[in-house]
């Protein structure tokens, strides 16, 4: 198939793009998919990697406009990365992030998985009283650098104050 | 720190004994569930100290985990590259987790417990990746192994799971079961039948994937193709591992059939292909790897055949296994340039059939 942008070499790359709420397919060589912005070194050999190209793609495909920039900027609270980061790296900061970009990551899933909902084995942490405690000073550290960093004031307040109470 | 192997359970490489289903046609069956420990950012994003945490939180659970008491835990953060690569190439550890790309050196805290029936990688892309790795084709044993892991150690050590999105991974193509199964499997003649594209996308129409001989991105060499679940949500892992034993048995009634096709129609050509590739690892003085792999893929089809006696899967799997890189240099005991290791690696492979020739004699 030709690619939809050059309309000369053959597409290597299928997009699926929502837009104005339906979906739109763009068939993409690799040069062109390239000025995208989507990494196709992946599409030079097809199944390998295809699914992780297709998560890459639609991030990339997703920036943009002012929704999706207001998206970007979704901070996660517990580690500090951004959607935006997810974007560039295709991997999640922490277990907290699915939370914190539920709605985006919801969509995302069905795309990728074909359903958004775990239906395997369920898990039951172990109680509390088994459990050596999760959150130790270093941990709380650690949180205070990183939203020091990500210039997140009022939360390294509180993290500095849980600091104080456990010191 | 230098590593000894006989320090390894089995020296690592039981899955490779041949004793499985089909072990002439699935090398090794493997399969791994991502488990992230709560309470901590993801590996990737995690601080040297977080990663240290991890690791000495999962140490000292793991002394309770029953199937974690015949294990040894190799710090793969303070191995050199040779022994790091060393354990790559036995399929121990991911290539991430060895840090042997440039663009992902080794983490600090990347370790591995490596026990006779199950594995845990720890500081991968995924906090703890558990797996089990079987001879031949035999998932549901695989399965029993890694779950009963999963079962002990999230027990101790609290996992990231979300009601709906289940067990929670960096990467959100892991996330639900977090489970990705694999069968090695070797498919000559449906290469050679160029039957295989067919195959390959059938595969994907089932929600199947594949891939090379060392998993993700690599290439694929001497006809084996390792396949596997695509996706890990909105299916159970019983339903995943049925698609995959039901497309994999498929496959390897294909094959078969592909086989007998080519003995049918081309006996000669087959015959003389498969005695060439023998003769040349029998006599060659000097094998790159990739030439190698092309000769033991046909001399394992002919041993599948019976065109070839007195030869073993075993061996043939110990070729596979030990005339890559880090293996030879390990056995002669130093670092070898590219054509150091194509001497040594004929000379292995020639001694090798040579005594395995004798014995049949």
């Amino acid at each position: 198939m030709q690619c939809d942008d050059c309309k000369e070499r053959e597409s290597v790359v299928q997009l699926v793009q929502a837009v104005d709420g339906t979906l739109k397919e763009l068939h993409l060589c690799e040069q062109c998919a390239a000025k995208r912005g989507v990494e196709s070194t992946v599409a030079a050999s097809p199944p390998l990697g295809e699914m992780l190209q297709k998560v890459q793609a639609q991030l990339v495909m997703g920036g943009g406009s002012a929704a999706a920039n207001a998206r970007d900027a979704v901070r996660c609270t517990f580690c500090s990365a951004t959607f935006a980061d997810f974007r560039a790296t295709g991997r999640l900061g922490c277990a907290q992030c699915y939370g914190a970009f539920e709605s985006s990551l919801r969509d995302l899933l069905r795309r990728v998985h074909g359903s958004g909902r775990h239906i395997g084995q369920k898990y039951e942490p172990p109680r509390p009283d088994a459990l050596q405690k999760a959150v130790t000073l270093g941990e709380l550290r650690d949180r205070l650098r990183r939203a020091i960093e990500g210039e997140q004031f009022e939360l390294a307040a509180d993290i500095r104050d849980r600091i104080r109470v456990l010191e | 720190m230098s590593l000894d192997l006989a320090l390894l359970p089995d020296g690592g490489v039981s899955w490779m004994d041949a004793s499985g289903d089909h072990a002439d046609i699935v090398l090794s069956t493997r399969i791994r569930l991502a488990r992230n420990v709560e309470g901590y950012a993801f590996t990737g994003r995690a601080r040297d100290g977080e990663r240290l945490r991890v690791l000495s939180q999962v140490r000292d659970a793991a002394r309770e985990v029953e199937s974690l008491s015949h294990s040894v835990l190799l710090r793969v953060d303070e191995l050199p590259p040779t022994d790091r690569l060393l354990l790559h190439e036995r399929h121990l550890v991911s290539k991430e987790l060895a840090g042997l790309d440039a663009q992902h050196p080794v983490r600090s805290g990347a370790a591995v417990f490596l026990g006779p029936d199950v594995g845990v990688m720890v500081n991968e892309e995924d906090h703890l990746r558990l797996q089990a790795l079987r001879s031949g084709f035999g998932l549901p044993a695989a399965f029993a192994a890694v779950r009963q892991l999963d079962r002990e150690l999230g027990s101790k050590v609290p996992y990231a799971f979300h009601d709906e999105f289940g067990y929670l991974t960096a990467c959100p193509t892991n996330v639900g079961t977090g489970m990705r199964a694999s069968v090695l499997i070797h498919l000559p003649g449906l290469v050679l039948t160029k039957e295989m594209s067919k195959v390959l996308a059938s595969l994907q129409q089932m929600g199947l994937t594949y891939r090379g001989l060392y998993g993700e991105g690599s290439d694929v060499v001497g006809n084996f193709f390792q396949i596997s679940n695509q996706t890990t949500l909105g299916k159970t892992e019983d339903e995943l591992l049925d698609d995959l034993v039901r497309v994999v048995k498929t496959v390897i009634a294909r094959e078969e059939d592909a086989r007998r096709l080519l003995l049918r129609d081309a006996g000669y050509i087959i015959e003389d292909k498969v005695w060439r590739a023998y003769g040349t690892l029998r006599y060659a003085r000097s094998l790159t790897f990739d030439e190698a792999m092309n000769y033991l893929s046909g001399v394992r089809l002919a041993v599948g055949l019976k065109l070839i006696s007195g030869l073993s899967v075993y061996t043939l799997n110990k070729l596979l296994i030990f005339s890559q890189l880090a293996h030879l240099a390990h056995a002669e005991g130093r670092a070898l340039t590219e054509s150091e290791s194509n001497l040594a690696r004929a000379r292995y492979v020639r001694q090798t059939l040579a005594n395995e020739a004798a014995t049949h004699d």
